[in-house]
C-alpha cells in the first residue's frame, strides 16, 4: 500500500493567522476587502495545489480587532462563492454557525455552494460563543457548552435533511406529464428539534455531491455527522491520538506554519509582528495547537511524519502573502514529489478528491437509489444540464 | 404613434434601463423546448447574466422563495423550481461580470439585520458597488414552518418590520467613516480609532447591538429595490426604495396611472418625483415581422399554459380541485369558492374571484373558447409582443412619457431566451436614442441615474 495521500488544506482568512500579518501583506491595509484580494489569493491557493481553502466567519468583526488587527471581513459563504467561480479545482469550505442563523438558510447556502462550484463546497460548522454574537444577531443568548452543541448538532442535521430532501432525479422534465417534478421524490423533512422545527423541503435542488463535505472540530457533533474532523494537538503524537479517537471518517491536524523566506528566518516574521500583538494571546487563538517554525524542507519531513497519522492538515500560515508564496514554491511540489500528497483533478469534487463516497440521500427509493448509485460520479447538475 | 410634437413629451432624453430577472418559479419559464437548459447549472445563469451585460442592461435579478410552492397540500410539480440562494449565486456572478449590477430578492421577516445587511455588503464590495437588494415580505405561517420562529409577524407589521430592518441595515452600512483604514503598516491599528462606530437598535421588531465589519462600497450601499403593490407597499417603496419592480407594464395607461401614483407617494414623503425608478416586469417575444411575432407569442403562450397548467390556474381561481377535467372542454359550471385558505400557497392571492370567473365565462361564451383557451387569453398577461423596431418605437414613447423608466424582463427561455433582445431591440433603441451605446459609470447606482448617496 502506498502512503495514503496526505490532504492539504489552508486558512485564507484575512491576511494570514497572526494578528499582525497585514503589516506584512503585499498590499495596501484596506486592499484586504476587495474583490481583487480575495481571487488573487485563491489563485495562488489553487495554483499552488491545495484541495481546499477555508474561510473563517462571524457575525463579529475578525479578533485581530481587539488587537490593533483588521476589523473586517467579507462574509464567507459570499468570498467562497466568489472564489468558487474564480477558481476551477480547489475546494471552498466556509465557516457558518448554526447558533443564531436560522438552519434552513444554512442548508439553502452550502447547497448552492455546492452548485455554484459543481461539487466543490465544503462546511466549516462554527459556533458563535459570546454574549456579543447573541446582541449582534439581537437574539436570545445561547448559554453554556449544552445549549451551544444542541444548536450546532440541530442546525446539522437540519442542513443535512433538507441536503436530502431532493432525490437525485427529482427534476423529471417529464412533457409527456407536464411534470417538472416528480414529488414522489421531494420530501418533507419534519424536524422536530428542542427549540424548533423546520418543514421542508429545500428550495434548492440537491447539491452535486449529495452533502457538502462537512467539517467541524473534533468532538463538536457526533462524528458519523461530519466527514472531516479538525483536530488539535501539540505533537505529531497528540494529534495521531485526537486523529483516531475523533471517529470521524477523516481527521485533519490543525497547524500553524512560519517559514523561512529568502530575506528573513520564520523567527524574525515573527518577532518582527510580535512588536505589535503577540501571536499567542488575545485573537481567539486556541491554545495547545501545533505551530511549526522554520525552513520549507523541516516543514516537508513534519507533514510526512504527520501523514501517518492524520488524512490531512490544515495549515493557518504566519502571513498569507509570504507564507502562501513558500508553501507553492517549495513545500508542496516538495510533498508532490515525495508522494505524501497529491493536486486536485480538475472536473472532481470535492467528496471524491477526499476518497469519500457521494451519500445517497436518506430518503431514496429503490428505483432512484440505483440510478444514484450508477452515477455516483457525476454531478446532478450536469445531468440534468445534458437531460 | 411616432411624430409625437417633442414639447408635449415630458421626457425627451429619458432612456429606458434593462435588467433581467431570472424567474425560479411559475410556468412563464418554458421547460419543455429542447432548446431549454438547467435552472441550477452555474452555466446558466453565466450565461443570462453575461449576456444581459453585452446588451448594457443595469441589473440582473434573482427572486426568492422560502417555500416550495404548493397546490392542494401537494407540492406544486408542473413548473421549474429549485433556485440557489441569491447572494451565493450574484457573488459567484460578480466574479464572471464586470459592469452589471446584482440584485438579491431577500425577505426581512425570515432575515435579522445584522446578518443580511453585512451579507449584501458582502455583495456590494465582491462586485465593486453592484448590489441592489429588492426588499420583500412575507407574514404567512406557512413560510414560517421552515423557520425557528415560525409564522410570528402579522401581516399588518410586516412592513413595520421591513422598515425598521431596512433602518438598520443603513446604520450598518454606514458604520464605517470614510478613510477607515490606515494606509500605513507602522500605524497604531489597522482601522483609524474613531471611525467605526456601534450600532444599536432597539425597536419593536429588533433588539440588536454591533460593530459593522465592513466598509462603505463604491456606490455607497446597496441601491434598494420594493416589489410589493398594495398602498402600504407603496408608500413603503415612496420613503425607502430607489426602484419599484412593478407589476404595471404592459398597458399605457396602467403604467402611466401606477407612475403618477408613485409620483405623488414621492412628493408626500417629500422626495424628489425622479428619486426613484420604475421597472415593471414584463416579457418580450420578438418577431421578424408582425405575424411571425404573433405567432411566436402563440407557440409561447401553449408551452407556458399546458392543459395541467390551464387546470392548475383555473383550480387556483376556482379554489376547487380541477386537476381531471377536460382543459380542452369548457370552463367548469361551478361557482368559485370563496373563503380563506386556499390550499395554494406562494402564489399571489385573487382579489374578486366571482368577479373574475363571471367575465372569463362571458368571454369564453362570447368567442367560443375552451377553458386552456381562456387562460391563455385572460390569465396574467405577460408583455410585449412585436417586431424589434415596433416595440423599440413603443418603448421609446412609453419612457419618454414617463410611464416607467425600463423595464425588468424575464426570458422565456433560459439561457438563451435574452439573446434576441440583446441582438434586436436594443439596437433598434439605441437607434432611436433611447438607450445607453456603452456603460458610462461602474456602480448599480451610476446605471440606473440614481443621485449619489449622501
Ligand atoms: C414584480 C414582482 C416581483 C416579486 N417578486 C417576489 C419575490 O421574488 N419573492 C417574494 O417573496 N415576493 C415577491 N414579490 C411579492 C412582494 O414583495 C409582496 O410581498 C407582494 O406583492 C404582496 O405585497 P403587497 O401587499 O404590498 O402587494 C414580488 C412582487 C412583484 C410585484
Amino acid at each position: 500500500m502506498p502512503h495514503p495521500a496526505l490532504h492539504l488544506a489552508v486558512e485564507i482568512d484575512g491576511d494570514g493567522a497572526h494578528p499582525a500579518a497585514w503589516r506584512r501583506a503585499a498590499h495596501a491595509p484596506g486592499e484586504l476587502l476587495t474583490p481583487r484580494r480575495t481571487a488573487q489569493v485563491a489563485a495562488v491557493a489553487e495554483n499552488a495545489g491545495f484541495t481546499l481553502v477555508t474561510l473563517d466567519d462571524s457575525v463579529l468583526p475578525p479578533a485581530s480587532a481587539a488587537v490593533g488587527g483588521p476589523a473586517g471581513r467579507i462574509g464567507a459563504v459570499e468570498r467562497a462563492a466568489f472564489i468558487a467561480a474564480s477558481t476551477s479545482v480547489i475546494g471552498v469550505a466556509p465557516v457558518l454557525a448554526t447558533t443564531y442563523a436560522e438552519p434552513f438558510h444554512v442548508s439553502t447556502r452550502i447547497a448552492s455552494l455546492d452548485h455554484v462550484s459543481v461539487g466543490r463546497a465544503g462546511w466549516v460548522l462554527g459556533v458563535e460563543e459570546s454574549a456579543e454574537a447573541a446582541r449582534a444577531w439581537g437574539r436570545p443568548r445561547v448559554e453554556g457548552e449544552p445549549a451551544l452543541r444542541r444548536e450546532a448538532l440541530d442546525g446539522l442535521q437540519v442542513a443535512r435533511d433538507l441536503w436530502d430532501s431532493w432525490e437525485d432525479d427529482a427534476v423529471i422534465r417529464s412533457v409527456a406529464t407536464s411534470r417538472y417534478l416528480d414529488r414522489e421524490r421531494l420530501h418533507y423533512v419534519d424536524f422536530e428539534g428542542e427549540t424548533y422545527s423546520v418543514k421542508g423541503p429545500a428550495i434548492v435542488p440537491r447539491p452535486p455531491q449529495g452533502r457538502p463535505v462537512v467539517l467541524a472540530p473534533a468532538g463538536l457533533v457526533p462524528p458519523g455527522l461530519v466527514d472531516v474532523a479538525l483536530v488539535e494537538g501539540s505533537s505529531p503524537a497528540v494529534l495521531g491520538e485526537a486523529a483516531a479517537a475523533s471517529g470521524a471518517p477523516l481527521a485533519f491536524a490543525e497547524l500553524e506554519v512560519a517559514l523561512d523566506t529568502p530575506g528573513e528566518t520564520a523567527a524574525e516574521r515573527i518577532a518582527d509582528l510580535d512588536r505589535f500583538a503577540a501571536w499567542d494571546e488575545g485573537a481567539g487563538r486556541p491554545p495547545g495547537r501545533l505551530r511549526y517554525t522554520g525552513s520549507a524542507q523541516g516543514l516537508a519531513d513534519l507533514l510526512e511524519e504527520l501523514s501517518a497519522v492524520v488524512d490531512g492538515v490544515r495549515l493557518h500560515p504566519l502571513v498569507l502573502d509570504e507564507d502562501l508564496a513558500v508553501l507553492s514554491r517549495l513545500v508542496l511540489p516538495e510533498l508532490f514529489v515525495r508522494r505524501i500528497a497529491a493536486r486536485p483533478l480538475p472536473g472532481t469534487t470535492l467528496r471524491t478528491t477526499l476518497g469519500l463516497p457521494r451519500p445517497e440521500s436518506r430518503f431514496a427509493t429503490t428505483a432512484s437509489a440505483s440510478a444514484t448509485a450508477a452515477s455516483a460520479t457525476t454531478p446532478a447538475t450536469t445531468r440534468e444540464g445534458n437531460r | 404613434m411616432t411624430g409625437t410634437d417633442p414639447h408635449d413629451v415630458p421626457r425627451p432624453d429619458a432612456r429606458l434601463h434593462f435588467g433581467v430577472f431570472f424567474q425560479g418559479v411559475n410556468h412563464w419559464t418554458i421547460w419543455s423546448d429542447p432548446a431549454s437548459g438547467s435552472q441550477i447549472d452555474p452555466a446558466s445563469f453565466r450565461k443570462v447574466a453575461q449576456t444581459a451585460e453585452r446588451g448594457l442592461f443595469d441589473a440582473f435579478f434573482l427572486g426568492d422563495g422560502l417555500r416550495l410552492r404548493e397546490t392542494d397540500g401537494h407540492i406544486h410539480d408542473l413548473d421549474v423550481a429549485g433556485r440557489p440562494d441569491s447572494l451565493a449565486q450574484l457573488a459567484a456572478l460578480a466574479a464572471v461580470t464586470h459592469r452589471i449590477g446584482l440584485v438579491s430578492t431577500s425577505n426581512t421577516t425570515f432575515n435579522e439585520p445584522g446578518d443580511l445587511a453585512h451579507r449584501l455588503a458582502s455583495l456590494d464590495l465582491l462586485s465593486g458597488g453592484r448590489a441592489g437588494w429588492n426588499v420583500v415580505t412575507t407574514d404567512n405561517a406557512w413560510t414560517g414552518a421552515n423557520f425557528r420562529r415560525g409564522g410570528f409577524l402579522d401581516h399588518a407589521d410586516r412592513y413595520t418590520r421591513a422598515e425598521e430592518f431596512l433602518k438598520v441595515a443603513r446604520a450598518i452600512w454606514d458604520g464605517w467613516a470614510e478613510g477607515a483604514v490606515t494606509d500605513s503598516v507602522e500605524a497604531r491599528s489597522w482601522s483609524v480609532p474613531g471611525t467605526i462606530g456601534r450600532v444599536r437598535a432597539a425597536g419593536a421588531q429588533f433588539d440588536v447591538d454591533l460593530v459593522p465589519a465592513l466598509p462603505r462600497s463604491a456606490q455607497g450601499h446597496p441601491v434598494i429595490f420594493q416589489a410589493g403593490d398594495s398602498p402600504d407597499g407603496r408608500d413603503f417603496a415612496a420613503r425607502n426604495a430607489d426602484v419599484i419592480f412593478s407589476a404595471h407594464g404592459r398597458d399605457f395607461d396602467d403604467a402611466l396611472g401606477f407612475a403618477e401614483d408613485i409620483r405623488r407617494r414621492l412628493r408626500a414623503a417629500g422626495r424628489p418625483e425622479d428619486a426613484l425608478r420604475i421597472l415593471p416586469a414584463t416579457e418580450i417575444v420578438i418577431g421578424a415581422t408582425e405575424k411571425e411575432a404573433e405567432e411566436k407569442a402563440r407557440w409561447v403562450r401553449l408551452e407556458q399554459v399546458t392543459p395541467a397548467t390551464a387546470l392548475a390556474v383555473a383550480s387556483r381561481l376556482w379554489n376547487l380541485d380541477l386537476s381531471e377535467r377536460d382543459a380542452d372542454g369548457p370552463l367548469p359550471a361551478e361557482d368559485p369558492v370563496v373563503e380563506e385558505n386556499t390550499g395554494a400557497f406562494g402564489s399571489a392571492r385573487i382579489a374578486d374571484p366571482r368577479g373574475v370567473v363571471a367575465e372569463w365565462r362571458a368571454r369564453a361564451e362570447a368567442n367560443g373558447w375552451s377553458l386552456r383557451e381562456t387562460v391563455i387569453e385572460l390569465g396574467p398577461q405577460r408583455g410585449h409582443v412585436g417586431t424589434a423596431a415596433g416595440l423599440a418605437e413603443k418603448f421609446a414613447r412609453w419612457v419618454r412619457h414617463g410611464a416607467l423608466d425600463g423595464f425588468n424582463i424575464s426570458p422565456y427561455l433560459i439561457p438563451d431566451g435574452l439573446d434576441d433582445i440583446v441582438d434586436l431591440l436594443v439596437p433598434e433603441l439605441q437607434e432611436r436614442g433611447a438607450y445607453r451605446t456603452a456603460y458610462t459609470g461602474t456602480t448599480l447606482r451610476e446605471h440606473l441615474e440614481l443621485p449619489p448617496l449622501a
